[in-house]
């Protein structure tokens, strides 16, 4: 509980840092390389990456930095099937865009990578 | 969770009932739908299997454990012993009768049943169980006729009233109850393996005889288990159904058992939608789904959009996440859109929700759209193992085996339907369309290549002779005004000479007639006069002066054809009517080369020209005949011998030239220098005719001369031959208009026709005209010598 309230306190000041990095990117640069916003800020314990779509949908990834073996790349490609999957989940007549995500596909996938990386 | 302490009978009892929830047989997990199954089938109330799933562990581990089983199947025995849920009450209890599942049709079961509790208890649950809704009871009461409604059938004989039965009528309860419902009433569900439910319960009857047995048999899910428990189901009788139920049967009996969940908000549904081999599609349903699709969207191979999907599945009054779930399964393609496989399996899952089944995590295979290659579907095939172990029971193993055959029976349609669906998109994203079009566009090219500024005009006009000939010079094709094609040099010498002929049959016509008519055109006279001048020479030289005439002209536009030009303005102006009358009759004769000759180059124009003089010769005869026969008829004996002298002068002078038996004219023609042979043709008509003029060479006098009363006759026959002959041509004419409705080129072809014919009336009038004035003049000597004469004779 702690850890997902200091969690939560890390995603939310990283969109501090999210928005500040897409209000530097011109407006009219929006390629994919742009929207991995790359590592946000390390903190002592935890890094975090940022990752924004062409609809200013932020994905923010909390990693532990004890886990060295993360490369960036990895970390791209974990926000690009975040990304493909969010899409999926968009593409559901049913679902309701800023609804809390209950898709089990999505979940399952998220789960997967997360352990992935663990 | 407290430690778990089980009797014996309930060690046994509990690892069958493991067992059969093991569909994967995995002796560690059992799948959650199963168990759900399992707990309906306990008929308790649904907050009191919540309760027990969360007691159990069961809800926080996501799954069932064996651990987690037993407890639940000790809890359920709790709280069907009427004792309050607690953790505690899990070994405090004691003594708890085993836990009771209804719906279990299998004669194990009962067995079970018999040994864990009462039989009658159990039957009476397990009829209970199997109409859970009253749709079962219908389905019961209607289909005798399947085996697996048999035992449901019989399962409502014995308990007519079930506890259980949930007031949902039809496709809300369980699949398949609902399923037999369905068969009942249409009838044509026996195909439908209710093997899905159907493991659900026969577990319980087959945990006895073996849970291996019964796991075999949710495993073999193939169509034949199936039918052959319907069978089996048939064999029994009612009240041993129970007893001799069939795995599969029992299987069936246990979907019939599934208590339904959801009300069915569509009656349609009801009727159509029935679980089959867990998550096989009967045609029925298929049917029914197809034309679900229709009312959304009418062409079978296109999409609905995902806002309409929304609406028409919110109907079914499935919770939003559910509806969510099944979207994501049935939305193989991701694309937002259903197409008509994704519809049918997204209606089949709703179905199959509303009738009790739990959602697969993954699309089944049966429901799998049949774009994707059978490999996908191979893998999809996978997919209802873990399907059956975290979702729905019924669905993995049975429809593992079955479905794949299944696939290939039972949706010939899907498949049909899949191929239209790759095809659809194969159209959308091929650019075939833009292939076609860009073919399409380019036929188009050669039309408007092929098109040509060739004014179609069939009056012979200067200008429009000019145009003709600037075309015909500008282009490649000849026009249909052979006689203007004729004029370039390409010509051979010979078609030089018979178009010099013709034309300076024509021309000298026109010269005579300009001389005598057109004296509003001294330059066309002043060409006759160069005309005449060239034809006295009756040189080889004179070829030379004949082009020039036509050339200073400035009248004439075109360097080319000038002559014709000039003979046909003249003859234009004289004889428009006539020779307009007349171009009629002309083009019929030169058809075989004119027709052949649209395109025809100026060779093939040489030869057209050769034909057309050929031909000519038979207008020209034909024209002067009816001008002849017009001045024959207005001249008068004498004159009109003199003028028919003249024609048949002209006649014959224009025969002997087209036959190229004058040499001067032939030598004229064929120095006829690079001007057009019409030119040529024009001067050597000139000379010809002029020969026959006061000018005219030796013969043509003599001829003239020669002809007398006595040419008369034989001018008068070669007049009303020729005139026969005319008449014939104009006759002919008639059929030219009529060909002038045919394609572009019968109409360019009659335009050249008819210009020649124009040509050649023209000159024939010119001719004529002249013979006329020649006629005349000598008429006007013989009166003024028959007056010198006269007094002489009153002497």
């Amino acid at each position: 509980m702690e850890n997902e309230l200091k969690f939560h306190y890390m995603v939310h000041t990283s969109l501090d840092v999210v928005d500040e990095k897409i209000s530097a990117m011109g407006k009219a640069l929006v390629d994919q390389r742009e929207l991995y916003l790359g590592l946000l800020y390390p903190t002592e314990d935890y890094k975090v990456y940022g990752y924004v779509t062409n609809s200013k949908v932020k994905f923010v990834m909390v990693v532990d930095s004890s886990n060295t073996a993360l490369r960036d790349n990895e970390i791209r490609s974990m926000f690009r099937k975040l990304h493909n999957s969010y899409t999926d989940v968009m593409c559901n007549p049913f679902y309701n865009p800023g609804d809390r995500i209950q898709s089990r596909v999505f979940d399952n996938m998220v789960t997967s990578m997360m352990i992935q990386v663990c | 969770m407290e430690g778990l302490t089980l009797s014996d009978a309930e060690q046994k009892y509990y690892s069958d009932l493991f067992s059969y929830c093991d569909i994967e047989s995995t002796k560690k997990v059992v799948v959650n739908g199963r168990v759900l199954e399992l707990f309906r089938a306990a008929q308790l109330p649904n907050d009191v299997v919540l309760q027990i799933m969360e007691l159990c562990g069961a809800t926080r581990l996501g799954y069932f454990g064996r651990s987690q089983f037993y407890i639940a199947l000790k809890l359920v025995a709790v709280a069907q012993s009427g004792f309050p849920l607690r953790v505690e009450s899990i070994n405090t209890v004691k003594d708890l009768p085993l836990p009771r599942f209804v719906a279990s049709k299998n004669e194990q079961e009962s067995r079970h049943a018999a040994s864990y509790s009462s039989d009658s208890e159990n039957q009476g649950s397990y009829s209970g169980v199997i109409p859970p809704p009253p749709g079962r009871g219908q389905v019961k009461k209607g289909s005798i006729s399947h085996d697996t409604v048999q035992p449901r059938a019989s399962a409502d004989q014995q308990e007519p009233a079930s506890p259980i039965v949930s007031p949902q009528q039809s496709p809300p309860t369980s699949p398949h109850t609902w399923r037999k419902h369905n068969r009942h009433s249409s009838g044509g569900n026996s195909e439908r393996p209710l093997a899905g439910p159907g493991p659900f319960w026969s577990p319980f009857g087959e945990a006895q005889s073996g849970s291996s047995a019964g796991d075999a048999v949710w495993s073999g899910h193939s169509p034949p288990p199936p039918q052959e428990n319907w069978v089996s189901f048939a064999d029994t009788p009612p009240t041993s159904s129970l007893l001799t139920m069939h795995p599969a049967s029992v299987q069936d009996q246990t979907t019939v058992r599934t208590v339904a969940s959801a009300t069915t908000a569509n009656e349609i549904r009801r009727q159509s939608s029935s679980y089959d081999d867990p998550w096989k599609i009967t045609d029925e349903q298929r049917q029914y789904y197809i034309n679900q699709f229709k009312t959304i969207q009418p062409d079978l191979n296109g999409f609905i959009p995902g806002s309409a999907a929304k609406e028409f599945f919110t109907k079914s009054k499935l919770p939003i996440l559910e509806l969510s779930h099944i979207w994501e399964l049935s939305d193989f393609d991701k694309d937002g859109a259903l197409t008509l496989d994704e519809f049918c399996a997204a209606f089949h899952l709703v179905v199959a929700r509303k009738n009790g089944y739990d959602l697969p995590e993954k699309l089944p295979e049966s429901l799998m759209p049949k774009l994707i290659d059978l490999e996908d579907a191979a893998d999809v095939g996978d997919q209802p193992g873990e399907v059956g172990y975290s979702g729905s029971p019924a669905e993995a193993p049975p429809s593992k085996s079955p479905s794949m055959p299944s696939l290939n029976q039972t949706w010939p349609e899907l498949n049909q339907s899949s191929e239209q669906w790759e095809t659809f998109s194969e159209r959308s994203s091929s650019s075939q369309t833009l292939t076609q079009f860009d073919s399409n566009i380019a036929p188009a090219d050669p039309d408007t290549a092929i098109v040509h500024p060739v004014p179609i005009r069939m009056t012979p006009s200067k200008i429009h002779m000019q145009e003709m000939e600037l075309k015909r010079t500008s282009s490649d094709h000849t026009n249909p005004t052979s006689p203007l094609l004729v004029k370039p040099s390409d010509l051979s010498e010979e078609n030089k000479i018979n178009s010099a002929v013709k034309f300076a049959s024509g021309n000298t016509v026109d010269g005579y007639s300009s001389s005598d008519s057109f004296t509003s055109d001294p330059e066309q006279i002043g060409s006759n006069v160069t005309r005449q001048r060239s034809h006295s020479g009756t040189s080889p030289d004179n070829t030379a002066p004949p082009p020039p005439p036509p050339r200073p002209q400035p009248s004439h536009s075109r360097s080319s054809s000038l002559d014709m030009n000039r003979t046909f303005t003249v003859t234009t102006g004289q004889q428009q009517a006539g020779v307009v009358a007349q171009p009629p009759a002309v083009p019929p004769r030169p058809q075989p080369s004119q027709a052949s000759g649209p395109v025809v180059h100026r060779p093939v124009d040489a030869d057209g020209l050769m034909t057309h003089t050929s031909t000519s010769p038979q207008q020209i005869p034909e024209q002067p005949n009816f001008a002849d026969f017009s001045q024959f008829e207005v001249l008068a004996a004498s004159n009109v011998n003199e003028e028919q002298d003249n024609e048949a002068e002209k006649h014959a002078e224009v025969l002997p030239v087209e036959k190229a038996s004058d040499p001067a004219s032939s030598l004229r023609v064929a120095k006829a220098d690079s001007k057009t042979e019409e030119k040529a043709a024009a001067s050597v008509p000139a000379n010809v005719s002029k020969g026959t003029a006061p000018l005219a060479p030796p013969p043509k006098p003599v001829r003239r001369r020669l002809k007398s009363e006595d040419e008369l006759r034989p001018d008068v026959d070669e007049h009303t031959q020729k005139t026969g002959v005319l008449a014939a041509v104009l006759a002919s004419q008639p059929s030219i208009p009529r060909s002038v409705g045919k394609d572009k080129k019968a109409i360019q072809a009659s335009i050249r026709r008819n210009k020649e014919t124009n040509t050649v009336l023209a000159r024939l009038n010119s001719e004529l005209q002249q013979q006329l004035k020649d006629v005349l003049e000598e008429r006007i000597s013989l009166e003024v010598q028959l007056e010198q004469l006269r007094p002489f004779s009153h002497l």
